[in-house]
């Protein structure tokens, strides 16, 4: 089936990102932080990207942010996203500085503006590796 | 003597939908015609520089394209940065020349991704440059992801639908005048606004095409350049920047690689954005050629979009831009969408873009980015 949902691009997690998406499936964002500069970031890698020092250690972030920037897509990347459409796909600028890209749901979708505050939130683990996609709903509706 | 590196060959196919054609045949057919341009033989050529294919991809695409043209040159790379594939290539070779390394380099690209692949086929291609991770699950395409950015430079810079509708009609009116031109209607402001949303706020008429087409240059030593036809022009500077490659760790959201890029650029040739008399940028979407228009320095922020509107972008305007009708009117195949803005330039420095002409332009500008506003390379030329 063309429109089957499940040809969406789910993540496949290794060995970089493994630990986020174990966090995203009990329902907790997490961050790496850099032990050396104490820079948080995203995505998850092997070394610090503010000061290449190694092993940036994780920890749950607040999950919430606010609305850096947001799109209503129309044109959805291949048949398995039409069923969606339009839908809002949104950069986070999280409370601890980095930015994650989501979807918008609920009123957070109807009429998005920069700077809203939204928080973030997790769909039921699905697919061979359990993998829960964070949205993100208005402060308000949390 | 200057040891600058002069472009003595630029060319380009028939462009748009062209049913037969294939990549290594573009490929072939635009290096037949830039030899041709500038009066060499096959065997004059001693580097060849490639790029990348969505219709015969391969690991060696410099290697395929030598096998099938013929050639043994003693130097072949291919080189794949998106949309700065083609002035990276440009300013690669002359790096290769200025070096000794090579006397003539070939840098050629094409693709028959219009009729090589379904347009749906070739989104969902486009589609695979964002994170698999972290930016692809959520369904985001290409035309998303710089949607992403023109909510958030409107939001900063005040810039508003119209300017962006602005850029497309800057560059269909050019290619009204160009008889090689994909899209040759003429459009208004109203049409690109009337045109069905892709991602918001970019609609239809705010993105580019997708093409057939092949485009390709000689790049020649300074003292090699002496043997050639044409008119020579020389690559006065060149500059490069990436910040990122993925719009979700991109260091901003309004402020790109394009500036440094392109002062280094205008540094090395010795000239600042006002000296320039024609320029073509990349213009992958109304937004990228706007927030390029301002971040490179010829206009100021939240001015491109009131200075197209009142036609700085035409002929006889402050800078005439995309005069072949970039990549939104004249065509997009790939990496050669990126060499189309350099073969328009070196015409235009020649004096034969005919009905399109800049009146004496003896200096241009072009610049290319991949990515979302990722990977960025500037090129100043002019009249040798």
């Amino acid at each position: 089936m063309a429109e089957d949902q499940s040809l969406k691009p789910l993540p496949v997690p290794n060995a970089d990102t493994a630990a986020f998406w174990e966090g995203c499936a009990c329902g907790e964002l997490r961050l790496q932080r850099c032990t050396a500069c104490g820079t948080a970031q995203f995505p998850p890698r092997v070394v610090c990207a503010a000061c290449q020092s190694g092993a940036p250690a994780w920890e749950v972030a607040s999950g919430r942010g606010r609305i850096a920037s947001y799109t209503r897509v129309h044109r959805p990347p291949s048949p398995a996203f039409k069923a969606d459409l339009p839908y809002v796909v949104a950069l986070v600028a999280l409370e601890e500085g980095p930015r994650i890209m989501l979807g918008l749901r609920g009123a957070a979708a109807e009429a998005p503006r920069i700077g809203d505050a939204v928080l973030i939130r997790f769909d039921p683990p699905a697919g061979p590796h359990g993998i829960a996609l964070p949205y993100a709903v208005a402060m308000e509706d949390a | 003597m200057s040891r600058r590196a002069i472009i003595t060959g630029a060319a380009d196919t028939a462009v748009g939908e062209l049913p037969g054609s294939s990549c290594m045949g573009l490929h072939a057919e635009a290096a037949s015609l830039a030899l041709a341009d500038a009066g060499l033989r096959a065997a004059d050529i001693d580097g060849v520089l490639c790029a990348y294919s969505f219709t015969e991809p391969h690991l060696m695409l410099a290697s395929v394209f030598c096998e099938y043209f013929g050639i043994q040159p003693a130097y072949s790379a291919a080189i794949q940065a998106g949309g700065a594939t083609g002035c990276l290539m440009v300013m690669q070779a002359a790096a290769l020349v200025e070096a000794g390394l090579c006397r003539h380099v070939l840098v050629v690209a094409g693709d028959n991704r219009l009729s090589g692949l379904s347009r749906d086929k070739a989104v969902a291609a486009l589609a695979e440059v964002g994170h698999p991770q972290f930016e692809r699950p959520f369904g985001v395409t290409i035309p998303a992801l710089y949607a992403l950015v023109a909510q958030a430079y409107m939001h900063e810079y005040g810039a508003t639908p119209e300017h962006l509708a602005a850029m497309a009609v800057a560059c269909r009116t050019h290619a009204t005048r160009n008889p090689k031109a994909q899209m040759r209607k003429p459009i208004t402001v109203e049409d690109v606004l009337a045109s069905r949303f892709i991602a918001e706020p970019l609609r239809l008429l705010d993105c580019c095409l997708i093409s057939d087409g092949g485009a390709a240059l000689v790049v020649s030593a300074a003292d090699a350049a002496r043997d050639t036809a044409r008119r020579p022009v020389a690559v006065l500077g060149t500059g490069q920047k990436n910040t990122h490659e993925h719009l979700v760790a991109a260091p901003s959201l309004t402020e790109f690689g394009c500036r440094e890029s392109a002062a280094q650029a205008f540094g090395r040739a010795g000239v600042s954005p006002a000296d320039i008399d024609v320029a073509e940028i990349y213009d992958s979407f109304t937004v990228t050629l706007l927030v390029e228009l301002e971040s490179i320095g010829f206009f100021q922020k939240g001015e491109a979009g009131p200075a197209a509107l009142a036609g700085a972008l035409d002929l006889g305007g402050r800078l005439p831009c995309n005069t072949h009708g970039g990549l939104m009117s004249y065509a997009h195949s790939g990496a050669a969408g990126g060499l189309f803005h350099v073969v328009e330039a070196v015409r235009q420095l020649r004096g034969e873009a005919e009905a399109r002409q800049v009146p004496g332009a003896e200096l241009a500008f072009v610049h290319g980015d991949g990515g979302i506003l990722s990977a960025h390379c500037s090129l100043v030329l002019g009249r040798a």
